[in-house]
């Protein structure tokens, strides 16, 4: 990084140190910072959609509909997430890679579970040996969100699901009478008002999902936790920046890197809420229009 | 547009399927020094990285390094995430039924205890291990209260915090920490001898590749290489190939 930087052994002090904080491993550290915020900002949104998706599900008319969202939020619900991400990623992978199998390799013979061994074909692989790390990244990054998605998904199913019943019965029908169709009524009136009942639910949610992306690290992506454990633990003079254990520090770091996260998410929240309030039939919406009269 | 993005994205993809043969995939630990760790500039470096990549030169084949967790270093070969395990890992029975090694690469490891006293009883103290490793197992048949670490980093940093009484690990691992510790880490064992070697551990539908590398290794003990590269990574260690 710096132009000094060329032999480590002979700095001290504050240039060691910033030499040392610039090497190649902690670019990469830095930078698992930005995966981690990645993974939160596309996991929420398409979390949401499952979750919402389930929740109407769960209120379908039509028994299928209805059963498939049910099982979805309790079966979720009801497996520990370690176990629910070690599994999930696992077999996805090897879902997809059978199904890849099965239409590029028809004239492949030998079978494909032989034991313990997973055996495919070499262009049914996913992604292939060949493609570059940053793909098998990607990759794992993407079964990892989905993985994600679909646990919080499930939680956010439920979250909404109450949520649409909490919004007072009485609108639904002022909107029948208007002459505004079940769907109309539903899109129109029952979702803009269920948010402000979800809020408290889906906040609590996104606290939760913060705290538990150390989780990538069993799914086998490089996140701030694995390069903080690597970093940290004793170097011995084989590295170019020999230290004892350091990991105090680093955990310490990311203390406050979550505890900020944490606040600053808090602060998002509680302005999201009062917005919401705002023209709701309940108690903090009522004290913002006296408020305003 | 978005599709036809999507669609020559794909055709990418499927392009360079035409290449994916020799492409070979080394899973490693990554936390093992000199074994195996990663460097400064964030790359696998050590001395199986430089066997391996010595090995993929005598046997023709372009390899690509990528690190995984310990716990589930097997499960991942047999599920094709990577295809050899070059990890310090010893040749055990248990570790055979479910893949298969190349001949030994490195002689049977002696193993150390390592203590923050001399006047340590291993027989009875509580002793530090990394988890899934002959270590490990050859701890809790001693009868010592056995903990285990995820990490070989944590076996060694609970007998400086006084968790554990000592660590059982590899003497290529642990010599260099002692070395550079000042006195404050002390070795209270002779050598135990434990397992048969270190290999390349490959799926055991994987002959061909077995093949490639017990050849690569055979003539690589043949010609010396190997000897050379053991004493220059284990501090002269004498493997006698």
């Amino acid at each position: 990084m710096f132009s000094f930087c060329t032999d480590p052994s002979a700095l001290d002090g504050l240039d060691w140190l910033a030499c040392y904080l610039t090497n190649g491993k902690h670019m990469a550290f830095w930078a698992s910072f930005g995966t981690v915020i990645l993974l939160l900002l596309i996991t929420a949104p398409v979390a949401l959609a499952f979750g919402f998706a389930g929740a109407i599900a769960a209120r379908s008319h039509v028994l299928p509909l209805r059963l498939i969202g049910r099982t979805y939020t309790a079966m979720v619900r009801g497996v520990p997430d370690i176990v629910f991400f070690l599994f999930a990623p696992i077999a996805m992978d090897q879902g997809f890679e059978w199904l890849r199998h099965k239409a590029k390799c028809p004239d492949w013979d030998a079978p494909i579970r032989q034991g313990n061994d997973f055996v495919v074909c070499a262009e049914a692989k996913l992604p292939l040996s060949a493609s570059p790390q940053w793909v098998h990244e990607t990759y794992g990054f993407t079964l990892a969100v989905i993985a994600f998605a679909v646990v919080f998904g499930a939680f956010a199913a439920n979250v909404l699901f109450g949520a649409m019943r909490a919004v007072p019965h009485a609108q639904i029908e002022t909107a029948g009478a208007y002459g505004m169709s079940e769907r109309q009524a539903f899109w129109r009136i029952l979702v803009p008002q269920m948010w402000i009942y979800a809020l408290p639910g889906l906040s609590n949610l996104w606290m939760i999902l913060v705290k538990a992306t150390p989780l990538l690290f069993l799914l086998g992506v490089e996140d701030i936790v694995y390069w903080a454990k690597e970093l940290g633990g004793a170097k011995t003079s084989l590295f170019a920046y020999p230290h004892p254990d350091w990991r105090l520090y680093y955990f310490l770091g990311l203390l406050v890197f979550y505890l900020g996260l944490t606040k600053v998410s808090e602060v998002i929240l509680a302005r999201l809420t009062r917005r919401l309030s705002h023209g709701q039939a309940t108690v903090a919406g009522e004290a913002q229009r006296k408020a305003a009269a | 547009m978005r599709n036809l993005l999507l669609a020559s994205a794909v055709m990418a993809l499927t392009a360079g399927a035409a290449l994916a043969d020799g492409t070979v995939r080394m899973g490693t630990e990554g936390a093992y020094p000199p074994y195996n760790f990663i460097n400064d500039a964030g790359e696998v470096d050590g001395f199986e990285r430089e066997l391996g990549d010595e090995l993929c030169k005598r046997a023709e084949l372009t390899c690509e390094w990528v690190t995984n967790e310990w716990d589930s270093i097997i499960p991942n070969l047999v599920s094709g995430n990577y295809d050899t395990i070059i990890a310090g890992m010893s040749i055990t029975a248990e570790r055979d039924a479910v893949i298969d090694f190349t001949q030994a690469y490195f002689p049977p490891d002696p193993s150390v205890y390592v203590a923050l006293s001399a006047d340590v009883d291993v027989s009875s103290a509580v002793v530090a291990a990394q988890a899934g490793t002959i270590q490990a197992s050859h701890v809790a048949a001693s009868g010592a209260a056995l903990v285990e670490f995820a990490t070989p980093d944590e076996t060694l940093a609970a007998v400086r915090n006084g968790e554990a009484d000592a660590v059982l690990a590899d003497k290529g691992f642990l010599v260099p920490f002692v070395d550079e510790s000042n006195g404050e880490l002390v070795i209270v064992s002779d050598d135990v001898m434990l397992g048969d070697g270190i290999g390349v551990g490959v799926r055991e539908s994987d002959a061909e590749l077995k093949a490639k590398f017990d050849t690569a290794i055979a003539s690589m003990k043949e010609d010396g290489t190997l000897n050379t590269m053991i004493a220059k990574w284990f501090d002269g260690m004498q493997a006698g190939y």
